[in-house]
């Protein structure tokens, strides 16, 4: 067992992080979110040929041929740097929606209930409802748009139209609706883990610039708790996270997205308490984590839907026994 | 990132598991939790039956008498025994996770084969003498005074939370040798007997109604100079090492063992009808995510301590603060699960098991001091108070 990163995956990380760094640092991230949002198509294509879109298709079918966890880490990075847009489902869509790999199209995320985002700019529309998995494009797609409603959207990067009647639209029908969404859930709790991270190290950097009562508030034991506990809470749900992503498991999977939104919206919330008065400006990054943590919290698996998921796994032994997949090897 | 376990582990896995197999049935029945002798005599049974097998010190250093395994062998040493329900390390908990490692890494070639080989036998057991009635937290400020006077020390003062004081034959104990210096810089690492004249424990009864720990008085009780462990007034930093042996892998076990318990509730639920509460049936789930994290953490940790060469990180300290909290999240919902009537009930094993959580918090250097910890060493928050 070597439950550490390879060297690949390092050089992977650090790939995708000089990427985004160079071609969405925070100037870019700043005026994306004050330009209404919206998906920037020229940094889309060019994620698209770095491989970001396509990292898990088969090398035969044009693709990276890389698998989960290469893929949750580049997700993580997304979380960091607050890159905006369907990313998740265009990736997961790639190979079956027509210049998805490619970061050509864009393909959107609709769920009942929730609104859907990009809507506006979507080449495609991947539609999870119930069993029933199926992606929408060209006329049909055109008919959802046409019967949508843009809605004043809490996440300034994100824009959101609210669909009503998606039960009556057909579409391609996508065999396998539970793996994708088990696989969406687990690239998105990635991004909260990125995002939880992010909040962390801000919060870390303000305590120990910030001076009062002529030292840095992070000399303060209430600080650094506050600190310690965004710690606390990353780091469990960074190893659920990649272990999901290894072992595939769906149980584990739901596990994971559950303490990733939590880490993400917690500690968001952290940062800007430790930012203090800043912390509630607009003009502080802290409230587009805390946004965009709260857009991603229940996308693809709702707390409720994964608290479920991982309830229906516990005791069917019997009091003291232990299950039989329970007793496996890696999963005592 | 592989989850996956080497062949050669596989195999360790599967001959510890057929030994377990054959072994464990003819065990005796656990003696009763009051009854320290018979507590002792058990645990000292199942420390030797691990000896003759090959099992002891699994993760100590091959030169101290130990099997020199890899951090993922011991870990798969602890994850097996506990799913085949095998005695815990019980009495044997400070000489095999906090003396024992401190010796083999500090001690001398002679204190090494003095005092290893009968840790490792379940021939002698150890206490910790560290906290003191106002030193608990703030270790450093222990005032026991060890004064030398020839080829020995005059070691006077008392001290409290000492598990296992009652049926321990040796304890590591710190002292300040020198009351001038800093409070870190005067202060030594020293094995006492506990049958040496002047040494008095007082058991002390815990709110779950047990004496797992004591008070010691000791009044000018002599202790060989060559029972001192590392230099006179270094003890600062070899407690340390001592304390980092406890945060990284003394509570690895329990997480399996969490696991087990929350099955155990959920299928009691499921047989009282309380699981179609959703609130307290997602409750569980919850749970369920906690405990799975953080035992991926911990595999996490210890593939990390692997790749640098097998010291138990700083990491320890970040479960250590989730796993406490975690286990009292645990013993929350059983008296949930429970109900009102039976969560009163102290014959149930959970309500006893409820009471018992309350010190993990506390023990092994509170969760206030772990979160100052975190902030500090791994954050790089400035010191302060």
């Amino acid at each position: 067992m070597d439950f550490q990163l390879s060297e690949d995956q390092r050089a992977l990380r650090a790939g995708i992080r000089e990427l985004l760094a160079g071609r969405f640092g925070r100037d870019r991230m700043r005026a994306a979110h004050e330009g209404g949002g919206g998906v920037d198509r020229a940094l889309w294509r060019e994620l698209g040929k770095a491989g970001f879109f396509a990292l898990r298709l088969p090398e035969a079918a044009g693709g990276v041929g890389l698998g989960l966890p290469e893929s949750v880490l580049m997700f993580e990075e997304v979380g960091r740097a607050l890159l905006p847009g369907p990313l998740a489902a265009t990736q997961l869509a790639a190979g079956v929606v027509k210049g998805a790999a490619e970061g050509e199209a864009v393909v959107a995320l609709a769920e009942p209930g929730r609104p859907v985002e990009h809507l506006d700019g979507a080449d495609a529309l991947l539609v999870l409802d119930g069993d029933r998995t199926r992606v929408l494009t060209g006329g049909v797609l055109r008919r959802v748009v046409d019967g949508a409603r843009p809605v004043r959207s809490l996440d300034p990067g994100t824009p959101l139209w609210r669909v009503p009647g998606l039960a009556a639209y057909e579409g391609e029908a996508l065999p396998d609706g539970a793996r994708l969404r088990c696989e969406g859930a687990l690239l998105a709790a990635a991004e909260q883990l990125g995002g939880a991270a992010r909040s962390l190290e801000a919060a870390v950097q303000h305590a120990g610039e910030r001076q009062q009562f002529g030292a840095p508030i992070g000399a303060f034991q209430a600080v650094k708790h506050l600190c310690a506990g965004m710690l606390v809470r990353a780091e469990p749900a960074r190893s659920a996270v990649y272990a999901a992503a290894v072992t595939g498991d769906p149980v584990e999977a739901a596990g994971a997205k559950l303490l990733a939104d939590r880490a993400a919206v917690d500690n968001a919330r952290d940062c800007l308490q430790v930012h203090g008065g800043m912390g509630f400006t607009w003009e502080a990054d802290v409230h587009l984590r805390l946004k965009r943590a709260w857009l991603r919290s229940g996308q693809w698996l709702t707390a409720a839907e994964a608290e479920e998921v991982l309830a229906a796994d516990l005791g069917h032994s019997g009091a003291g026994g232990c299950r039989a997949h329970a007793c496996d090897a890696t999963d005592p | 990132m592989d989850l996956a376990y080497t062949e050669e582990e596989e195999d360790f896995r599967a001959r510890l598991r057929e030994w377990l197999g054959s072994v464990l049935p003819g065990l005796p029945g656990k003696p009763d939790p009051g009854d320290w002798p018979g507590r002792r005599a058990y645990d000292a049974g199942w420390q030797r039956l691990l000896y003759d097998a090959g099992y002891a010190g699994l993760h100590w250093p091959a030169d101290a008498g130990g099997r020199g395994a890899t951090p993922t062998q011991h870990l798969i040493f602890l994850e097996e025994t506990e799913r085949a329900g095998a005695p815990y390390v019980g009495a044997n908990f400070v000489g095999l996770l906090h003396a024992g490692p401190t010796i083999a890494a500090e001690g001398t070639a002679e204190q090494r084969a003095r005092w290893l080989p009968p840790v490792l036998r379940g021939d002698e057991m150890w206490c910790q003498g560290f906290s003191e009635p106002d030193a608990g937290s703030d270790l450093a400020s222990l005032r026991t005074r060890a004064v030398r006077d020839g080829d020995g020390y005059v070691v006077s003062g008392q001290k409290i939370w000492t598990s296992h004081a009652e049926v321990a034959d040796w304890c590591e104990l710190l002292v300040r040798t020198d009351a001038e210096a800093p409070k870190h810089r005067g202060i030594s690492w020293l094995a006492m007997r506990m049958d040496s004249p002047g040494v008095t424990v007082r058991p002390l009864r815990t709110l779950a109604g047990s004496t797992e720990f004591a008070e010691m008085f000791l009044d000018e009780v002599r202790v060989p100079v060559s029972h001192l462990v590392g230099a006179e007034n270094d003890g600062w930093r070899v407690t340390m090492v001592t304390l980092s042996f406890e945060r990284g892998t003394a509570f690895v076990g329990e997480v399996v063992a969490c696991r087990r318990t929350l099955d155990a509730l959920a299928a009691e639920a499921r047989r009282s009808g309380r699981w179609d509460d959703a609130v307290l049936r997602r409750r569980l789930g919850r749970l369920g995510a906690e405990f799975r994290a953080l035992w991926r953490l911990t595999q996490w940790n210890v593939s990390e301590a692997q790749a640098s060469g097998g010291v138990p990180g700083i990491g320890g300290s970040v479960f250590k603060l989730r796993y406490s909290e975690a286990r009292q999240e645990l013993y929350e919902a059983a008296a949930e699960v429970l109900g009102a009537g039976d969560a009163l009930d102290l014959d149930r094993e959970w309500v006893l098991d409820r009471l018992s959580s309350l010190s993990y918090t506390i023990a092994a250097g509170t969760s206030q001091i772990q979160r100052s910890i975190v902030a500090e060493r791994i954050l790089g928050l400035p010191k302060g108070r």
